[in-house]
């Protein structure tokens, strides 16, 4: 009884597992399948084929998009790590005055809904001259109030004595939070880090509305792009595979370390 | 704590984020609010208006059934979103097998751009040779419209999206499932409980924050609904899956109307506000009871 009762848990739970990585797996196969077999396709295609990714690149500049995502992803991912430590620092550790203030409005603009800011934002990047620079969409993702949230949670754990000892030796505050306490606080700045990341790699929305250099497109920018414009000529195969080139790093990097990505958004739910 | 007394250092420290906050993001309400007073094409200069954009808003028929459809969206969205994901939770809570795999599978989603998530079900929801309608086929049912029927259109993508999301949300209550004293549900197990008293009576209660966490969460990511029907449908069929932000961002960057759609994202987002609020109410009621 009890074990056909968990056969069946088994099964419920596997078929739903499965309705998870299925879709990822044909579209896996379908970007290496000559255009007439996509139709019907289901497990495996009839013969495979490079054709879709080969016309892929010569018809949209996708190593390029794929560099300037690197670029801007780690440029932001490296920013919000270094200023949001040092206000964390500053919020957590050091006694000034406006100090609760700032906090609060750290907590209130997080809850702001992103859309009144839209529009002046993009009318701030013409007035700058940032559209079509990688100015436009690095540096309004400068900071990050999560992150600051989070350093300043991760800072007040540690004892006051490492502090104490660190400011007799004569270290200066920046080096304090740099090279002391950096080091004590890995599993938040991994969490950060992933956070960032990932919100800047796959964001689409803002890329769309302030680079329309080709030269300057970010990956997700690009494909959408390629995917709703009439570039790819309704051909399924060449769409899949610029969905499959924009999926494969964050699979690569899911695959390495899983772990952390779930811990890092476990995190974020609970610090919201 | 200690009294550390260093002068200007530490409004150095916190500068790179008030001068950020300052530009990105006060001037840019304030600016906002400014704007709903004009009109503006960005190149001609700005036009007074009046109220007249407010009084534009609450005429404007395309405007409200884009709220309608997004409505429509959430109606479908929240509702599942906690439901699944509160079983899976349940489930891989407890010892089972390969729960790291499981664990895995439902997440990944999640990490993944929604770009390629949309462009991957625009192919599995389509009417000739999709996976769904082959499937639909094969048990004896008919094709359904999935993106094409304007009935339906809105119902896919929030189908689609709840099936991106909820791996997410299941790891959120697997965290708030782990804050559960065990000694509760041993005192249930003396006193006879089933799994569904325990259920109801202990966990529900007891992961009320984290429930309330997650319906804000989905909330404003339904309310954010952009790229899915931007991508798959352009906002079609007949408007159907037109959503409000796809509607404020075709009024200013398809169209040019900078104040008018200020005007509607201002609008847009203090009705956000106000239903976060309600719900935030309707919890915490809850709770009482």
């Amino acid at each position: 009884m009890i074990t056909v009762r968990k056969i069946l848990f088994y099964l419920v739970l596997t078929t739903a597992a499965l309705s998870f990585v299925y879709p990822f797996y044909w579209m896996f196969m379908a970007s290496f399948t000559p255009e007439k077999h996509i139709g019907n396709l289901i497990f495996f295609p009839p013969e495979l084929t490079f054709d879709n990714f080969r016309s892929m690149f010569s018809k949209i500049p996708i190593e390029r998009a794929l560099l300037n995502s690197i670029i801007v992803s780690f440029i932001n991912t490296g920013m919000a790590l270094v200023f949001s430590s040092m206000a964390g620092y500053a919020l957590s550790r050091m006694r000034f005055r406006g100090r609760g203030v700032i906090f609060i409005i750290l907590i209130f603009t997080m809850s702001l809904p992103f859309l009144i800011t839209l529009i002046p934002n993009y009318i701030l990047m013409v007035k700058f001259g940032w559209i079509d620079t990688y100015l436009s969409l690095t540096i309004p993702f400068l900071v990050n109030a999560l992150a600051i949230i989070m350093f300043r949670q991760a800072f007040q754990t540690i004892p006051q004595a490492l502090i104490d000892a660190a400011h007799i030796d004569g270290c200066g505050e920046m080096r304090i939070v740099f090279s002391i306490l950096w080091p004590n606080i890995k599993p938040t700045i991994i969490t950060v880090a992933i956070l960032v990341f990932m919100s800047s790699w796959n964001e689409v929305l803002w890329p769309l509305i302030v680079i329309r250099d080709e030269n300057l497109m970010t990956l997700p920018q690009m494909v959408t792009l390629f995917a709703v414009g009439g570039r790819a000529e309704a051909q399924l195969g060449v769409k899949l595979a610029s969905a499959v080139f924009l999926a494969a790093p964050i699979i690569i990097a899911y695959a390495f370390f899983q772990k952390y990505f779930i811990q890092s958004m476990a995190s974020s739910g609970l610090k919201d | 704590m200690k009294k550390l007394n260093k002068g200007y250092l530490p409004y150095l420290m916190v500068s790179p984020y008030l001068l950020h906050l300052l530009v990105f993001t006060t001037f840019p309400v304030i600016f906002s609010i400014v704007l709903t007073f004009f009109n503006w094409n960005i190149i001609s200069p700005l036009e007074w208006n009046g109220l007249g954009n407010w009084k534009h808003v609450i005429s404007d028929r395309l405007f409200w059934k884009s709220i309608f459809n997004t409505l429509r969206f959430l109606a479908v969205h929240i509702p599942l979103q906690i439901i699944i994901a509160l079983a899976l939770a349940e489930v891989l809570n407890q010892k089972i097998r390969f729960r790291g795999f499981f664990r895995a599978a439902f997440f990944m989603p999640v990490v993944i751009s929604g770009v390629v998530v949309t462009i991957m079900w625009q192919q599995l929801l389509g009417y000739e040779n999709g996976i769904i309608n082959r499937l639909f086929v094969f048990a004896g049912l008919g094709k359904v419209g999935w993106l094409t029927d304007p009935d339906i259109a809105m119902i896919s993508i929030a189908l689609m999206a709840t099936w991106k999301n909820v791996g997410l949300y299941v790891i959120l209550f697997l965290v708030g499932l782990q804050t559960v004293p065990k000694q509760y549900y041993d005192a249930a197990d003396l006193e006879g409980a089933s799994h569904w008293q325990k259920f109801t009576k202990i966990t529900i209660p007891m992961i009320n924050p984290t429930i309330f966490m997650v319906l804000v969460l989905s909330t404003l990511g339904g309310f954010s609904l952009f790229i899915e029907p931007y991508i798959m449908t352009g906002g079609g069929p007949m408007n159907s899956t037109l959503s409000a932000v796809l509607y404020i961002y075709k009024e200013a960057f398809e169209y040019y109307h900078m104040g008018y759609s200020a005007t509607l994202g201002l609008f847009f987002a203090l009705m956000i506000v106000l239903v976060i609020i309600i719900q935030k109410r309707f919890i915490e009621k809850e709770r009482h009871d």
